[in-house]
């Protein structure tokens, strides 16, 4: 079946190369932080499996944190350069098609990087430097471009035809849109094969069967992690910074362009083996759960992300988080809190200075103004952004899936009404 | 504390609408010279909402500043000093930000009357008084402002002829308003949130006060600046009364009002729209007002795009409600429900207190279908007041009100306010999707715009005490001998 990949690059960036790397990635833009799907370095428009792509230098605001609050981390760590993707088929075939098609752009752009090496063979150089994420969710797995392009296309077609036959009874109007929809080539949809059924399900059981082989130990040392967990949770500080109006600017001047945004954000997790221990395992459960529970469209009760990624940096002291999400930074914000707090709290409470939870679960995010000056905190500008559909949200692409399994049913009364309203 | 114990701090305005008072008169002022200004303001009689408790007031004077106006006096306005980061930008601050309220094209703050450079007011001096009697006030007060070296950057008066509480286009306007805890009994958190409710804690509209979180949001502390205090909004809107009927009697001839109020979400008398069945909603008494659009999840009955659905989708924290622990929790981590049924909740953190009133001459939806326009222009002087901005007026009028993609539709924008623009990728934003009295599904694309923006301010409408720190002399921030002013 086709899946989709993530796919994470990153190397470190010489020093003092920063500015002139953060200059070319502007080449590559159309609008602000946007890119040109036909920039001349890397053409994200002619690769139809991405899905959503980004470059982004690591630069990480909250290193001075460490000084402050753990000084028994390093206080400096490399600034890197990342390329994010998300695409359908492996990420083997992504970085093949990248080199054939984009080979001096990339060369250009990885030139900034400390190890990189002009004589060197770029794929190789590409996949010594991919870091596996820990966990990685897509909106709707299975989805692929050509789906959601042909999709799209169909839901135009039968829109102009509703539109243009504003009078019409459902079942007159159903006749006449069956008609329009033959004009759209929509590709058969992949089915999974029983060998791909039984892997996954294999894959599914992975989670029970940890669970059983681990809990002789888990078990016993579980008082001893909650009271340890209760101790972490009442004395970690919490580092929540006013924003910087400055700041919040120059992250607003690349958002609301499209309606799905961009977001990055990195920070160092908090210091000891419980908390790295803690993160390595809930992350694992976040990946599992996005294959195999959240897989149509919601993630928890999140309706708007497209994708999502979190990625260990440095040996683990440090995590990536990026997604893809529909409507702008704030909305996104409550969203997240009014919603999956809990979701919250659990994949980022590890982070050095979040705000204080209780019971690993509770609290936490729930206090807003501290929690979203944190994610503020962390939020770094992303260079370059790529959507392959702007202008299409999470909603749209589910609803034109509807209308396209509507075209097969046979609708008619309610049925054939909640069809036609959507179209 | 409860509110109600501070009610001499609070300017009037957060409690008090003043309906009676028919004659209103926005003057927005740039100061001159503050050591001028600062004696005239501290004249100035601003009521307190425990005046207007005690007696009927025959005049209101409420005030409030712009984050630019505050500076003028004295005032340390930044995010460290407790002031909202949106305040201080101010409405018109930042083209993002311009970009998410919907105020582009010809809304745009550079086509504004005022707001922006030199039209960026100080100050907002909110007069209430008698229809016969605002004139003269508003006339006494300018010239007491030139006086004062003010400069008078705008003087709208709202209408003296349209009945406070209906709006140009001819709905009664103003029924759904949130209640505030006054009386400090409510503690957000629990199950209960989980259904939708009208009271909110005190913390949404004042600051100094848990919101609906459950915490106190920054405000500015220094001597209790904040406290009491509220952020207001105020923005002209210009509504094109005889375009919005004249294009509903081309688009439904006799079905014109019909139309109109799937749009608007109402009646043109205020009444939800027949089919809604009413609900008992907490912090509701108004039979107008006690209804849910839960049973309608779909927007058979009130579409989902409808003005007063987008402003207020009265869902709670979780649109599958309550039933008990464990369909709670189900519910809670995403396995109940679909996306559809949950692209708006938690109403709560998103509400407005309005305090808008309507300009210019009355015009029938009958007169203007035939034509009739007014001889100015017509609109709604929209003021309405919250603790947080970003999350409230912003969210509000950004992710709901402008936005083509509210609650999963794609290409609507608020049937009354939308600026049509095409979004990305030229998606188109200028349809409405309803469903006729047939219960068949109408889609209608290519609306007008209808709803102008012609200015805006992001102000501070200061507790009394509050207030009288802004106008000492010195400073709102020294420690100096002039806190004798006081």
């Amino acid at each position: 079946m086709a899946g989709q990949s993530h796919i994470f690059i990153a190397a470190p960036v010489r020093t003092g190369a920063a500015d002139a790397l953060a200059d070319l990635l502007e080449t590559m833009n159309a609008g602000p932080g946007t890119a040109d799907p036909a920039n001349a370095l890397l053409p994200f428009g002619s690769i139809p499996t991405i899905h959503v792509a980004r470059f982004v230098i690591l630069d990480d605001p909250s290193l001075p944190d460490r000084q402050q609050i753990a000084p028994q981390l390093p206080a400096t760590e490399p600034l890197r350069l990342a390329f994010i993707a998300d695409c359908d088929g492996t990420a083997d075939q992504l970085l093949s098609t990248l080199v054939q098609l984009a080979s001096p752009g990339l060369r250009r752009i990885f030139s900034y990087c400390s190890d990189f090496d002009a004589q060197a063979d770029l794929l190789a150089w590409l996949h010594a430097h991919r870091i596996v994420s820990a966990a990685s969710y897509t909106n709707w797995p299975g989805r692929t471009m050509t789906q959601v392009r042909e999709e799209a296309r169909l839901h135009a077609a039968l829109r102009q035809t509703r539109l243009a036959h504003p009078d019409a009874s459902p079942e007159q109007l159903r006749g006449i849109l069956l008609t329009a929809a033959q004009s759209v080539a929509l590709s058969p949809l992949p089915v999974p094969t029983f060998a791909e059924k039984v892997a996954q399900t294999g894959d599914f059981l992975l989670l029970p069967l940890y669970a059983l082989l681990l809990s002789p130990f888990l078990i016993p040392a579980l008082p001893f992690l909650i009271l340890l967990l209760r101790w972490r949770e009442t004395h970690d500080p919490v580092l929540a910074p006013v924003p910087s109006i400055a700041r919040n600017k120059l992250l607003s001047s690349i958002e609301d362009q499209d309606v799905t945004n961009q977001y990055s954000a990195i920070g160092s997790l908090k210091p000891g083996l419980f908390r790295r221990w803690l993160t390595v395992t809930i992350l694992w459960i976040i990946n599992w759960a996005g294959r195999h529970l959240y897989k149509t469209g919601r993630l928890g009760r999140v309706n708007t992300i497209h994708f999502a990624s979190w990625t260990f940096l440095d040996d683990k002291r440090r995590l990536f988080f990026g997604s893809n999400y529909d409507g702008s930074r704030e909305a996104y914000n409550d969203d997240f809190i009014n919603k999956v707090a809990f979701g919250l709290n659990v994949s980022f409470s590890n982070g050095l200075g979040y705000p204080q939870t209780n019971w690993l679960i509770f609290d936490g995010a729930r206090h807003e103004q501290d929690f979203k000056r944190y994610l503020f905190h962390h939020q770094i500008p992303t260079q370059v952004w790529y959507k392959a559909m702007p202008g299409l949200t999470t909603y749209d692409f589910a609803r034109n899936t509807r209308i396209r399994q509507g075209l097969k049913a046979n609708l008619t009364g309610s049925a054939l009404k909640a069809w036609i309203a959507e179209i | 504390m409860a509110a109600n114990d501070e009610a001499a701090d609070i300017q009037a305005l957060a409690h008090r609408g003043f309906s009676s008072l028919a004659g209103a008169c926005y003057l927005l002022l740039r100061i001159g010279n503050p050591a001028l200004a600062k004696p005239w303001l501290r004249t100035l009689d601003i009521a307190s909402l425990a005046q207007a408790r005690a007696k009927r007031l025959p005049q209101v004077c409420q005030i409030a500043f712009t984050a630019a106006g505050l500076r003028v006096l004295g005032a340390e306005v930044t995010p460290e000093a407790g002031f909202d980061p949106q305040f201080i930008d101010g409405i018109a601050g930042d083209a993002n930000r311009s970009h998410r309220l919907g105020d582009e094209g010809a809304n745009a703050p550079a086509n504004w009357y005022w707001g922006v450079g030199e039209q960026e007011p100080h100050i907002l001096l909110l007069l209430l008084a008698a229809d016969t009697a605002i004139d003269g006030l508003a006339q006494a007060t300018r010239s007491a402002a030139q006086a004062a070296g003010c400069t008078v950057i705008s003087s709208n008066n709202s209408t003296t002829t349209t009945p406070i509480g209906r709006e140009p286009f001819g709905f009664v306007d103003g029924v759904s308003q949130p209640d505030c805890d006054w009386a400090g009994t409510l503690t957000p958190g629990g199950a209960r949130d989980r259904d939708y409710r009208n009271l909110l804690a005190m913390g949404e509209l004042l600051l100094g006060y848990p919101n609906e979180y459950g915490f106190i949001g920054d405000y500015p502390r220094d001597h209790e600046l904040g406290r009491n205090g509220s952020y207001l909004v105020y923005r002209q809107l210009a509504q094109d009364v005889t375009g919005f009927w004249q294009w509903l009697a081309r688009q439904a001839g006799d079905g014109a009002t019909a139309l109109a109020e799937r749009m608007v979400g109402r009646e043109l008398d205020g009444a939800p729209l027949p089919g809604l069945k009413p609900a008992k909603i907490m912090g509701t008494t108004d039979s107008r007002n006690a209804f849910q659009f839960a049973q309608d999840p779909d927007g058979h009955v009130c579409p989902i795009g409808a003005h007063i659905r987008r402003v207020n989708p009265r869902s709670g924290d979780d649109p599958n409600g309550r039933h008990g622990f464990l369909r709670d929790l189900i519910s809670t981590v995403g396995f109940s429900g679909t996306a559809m049924h949950d692209a708006v909740a938690s109403v709560r953190f998103h509400r407005l207190l309005r305090r808008g009133r309507p300009y210019g001459p009355v015009i029938s939806p009958q007169a203007a279908m035939q034509g009739a326009r007014g001889a100015q222009e017509t609109g709604l002087h929209f003021v309405c007041l919250n603790a947080n901005l970003a999350r409230q007026f912003e969210f509000v009028q950004g992710a709901w009100a402008a936005s083509a993609k509210f609650a999963g539709l794609a290409a609507q924008q608020d049937p009354l306010l939308g600026n049509r623009l095409p979004l990305a990728a030229a998606q188109p934003t200028d349809a409405f999707v309803y469903a006729d009295a047939a219960g068949c599904p109408r889609a209608i694309a290519g609306l007008p715009q209808f709803v102008t923006v012609r200015g805006g301010a992001y102000l501070f409408l200061p507790g009394l005490r509050g207030l009288a720190r802004v106008l000492r002399d010195g400073g709102a921030d020294g420690d100096g001998a002039a806190g004798a002013a006081e």
